[in-house]
């Protein structure tokens, strides 16, 4: 029998957009083939394939069909395979629209700040987001551990998988931008996901981001001399 | 739940609000729509929708949920009892969700660029050239999705049907004010097909508004729009 050959993630260890899909099948106990894109340096035949529109990991491909953009694909994940597992989006339709919402601000939120080249401005962006969902983690946990409540949900996936890469911009910019101070619930929360068994094995470490980011930066340094 | 009161920030020249309003039609649910003049936007919209202060914003039983497409699962899901938004197949809906998606991303920014660009020949004609690919891609998904029925959702409009339909507004007032006709049949003849049957149903027809009230308000948009930013 192929080994999991009707699900594969076209993703990468190091995308955290692939991340959210990795913690949504790991939180659906669903094997999976991670098929490794180096998105890096270029786009796969495989991947244009897959995902002729944007040409970007993760993509699902699920007996042969493939489902693109992280958030749609952890919806499906969760509709699919109804029933196995814990629930990935609330119950309640107004909660699930919550979680919606505050999912679509994040990643509209860090479009905006990664067209920002200023440093300044990009730390801003990133501090007012984290004010707001601090006020947003008050209301959707109500107290209890995760977004999610008791359990890791949507809105966790959507946030936590960026967790090692705040870490690596307060290496970088030698600033603490998930102030415990100013953001206790988020810190408390953050601390809690890194070390739930879902992250554990998925999420990479802040070192092992830096050590890809300055790969990254080589390959591209490489691939720009050899085109000149 | 569903006997709650149901009240609609929106206004009859917004395409994201017209998405709220449609699937009200569909689901045969009475609503307040309280009309926004987003060009003066008040105490009621900035209480409601803090974070982007844009309507549609839908309260219900006193709760608001904002974001035009996050409304729309809303609606499906509360009056589940009504026909159904987005289809019932995960595979679908996740594909539903994905076109959504790609039309509030690129469709609706080309939009606003062609009317930005006013007189500016070359700009509108790089804008109108970006629009049509984008109708090329979604004619494309339109024969993958409607599998050879009237609309993107079958036999009946659906999620996907109303978050392109509702842009049907602009693309008439685009038409009218540049002179530009977007969804034409030659290039795009699924398409072109698929508006008219929209514009026809029941559902929308009471939604998108007669074209020269819309043309009223859009030329004052454009106006605020091609003012350089103080």
């Amino acid at each position: 029998m192929a080994k999991s050959a009707s699900v594969q993630l076209l993703g990468s260890w190091a995308s955290p957009f692939s991340n959210r899909v990795q913690l949504a099948l790991k939180l659906k106990s669903v094997e999976y083939e991670l098929v490794e894109e180096a998105f890096y340096v270029s786009k796969s035949d495989r991947l244009v394939k897959a995902n002729p529109v944007y040409q970007k990991i993760p993509v699902l491909i699920h007996d042969e069909k493939p489902v693109c953009e992280s958030l749609v694909i952890v919806e499906y994940i969760d509709e699919a395979w109804t029933g196995k597992g814990p629930s990935i989006l609330p119950s309640d339709p107004y909660e699930r629209a919550i979680a919606r919402f505050w999912a679509g601000y994040i990643d509209e939120k860090l479009e905006t700040a990664s067209g920002d080249e200023e440093k300044f401005a990009v730390v801003g962006k990133v501090l007012e987001g984290f004010a707001l969902l601090e006020e947003a983690f008050a209301k959707c946990s109500k107290g209890k551990a995760f977004f999610g409540g008791d359990e890791v949900g949507y809105l966790d996936i959507a946030l936590g998988c960026f967790l090692g890469w705040v870490k690596v911009a307060e290496i970088i910019g030698g600033g603490k931008l998930l102030d415990e101070s100013k953001f206790p619930g988020l810190a408390g929360w953050a601390e809690r996901f890194l070390s739930h068994d879902v992250a554990k094995d998925i999420l990479p470490d802040a070192l092992k981001i830096l050590e890809f980011f300055g790969k990254v930066q080589a390959a591209r340094a490489a691939a720009t001399t050899a085109a000149e | 739940m569903g006997s709650e009161e149901v009240k609609v920030i929106g206004s009859c020249v917004s395409p994201f609000a017209a998405r709220t309003m449609i699937a009200f039609n569909i689901k045969c649910i009475e609503y307040e729509l309280i009309e926004e003049n987003i060009l003066n936007k008040s105490d009621l919209l900035l209480k409601s929708n803090p974070i982007y202060k844009k309507i549609p914003v839908l309260i219900h039983g006193q709760r608001p949920i904002c974001e035009s497409l996050v409304i729309l699962q809303y609606i499906d899901e509360v009056w589940a009892s009504g026909p159904p938004i987005l289809p019932s197949d995960p595979y679908d809906r996740a594909i539903a969700r994905f076109w959504a998606a790609y039309i509030d991303d690129k469709f609706f920014a080309v939009q606003v660029a062609i009317l930005k660009a006013g007189g500016e020949e070359g700009q509108k004609a790089a804008a109108v050239e970006k629009a049509t690919q984008v109708l090329v891609v979604l004619e494309d998904a339109f024969t993958k999705c409607s599998k050879g029925r009237k609309f993107f959702g079958g036999d009946r409009i659906g999620y996907l049907d109303i978050a392109l339909g509702s842009f049907l507004l602009w693309v008439r007032v685009i038409h009218k004010m540049c002179g530009v006709s977007l969804i034409y049949e030659c290039k795009t003849p699924k398409l072109f097909q698929w508006a008219q049957h929209f514009s026809a149903d029941a559902a929308v027809q009471d939604v998108l508004p007669e074209t020269d009230k819309l043309l009223e308000f859009a030329q004052v948009f454009v106006a605020k729009l091609r003012k350089p930013s103080g």
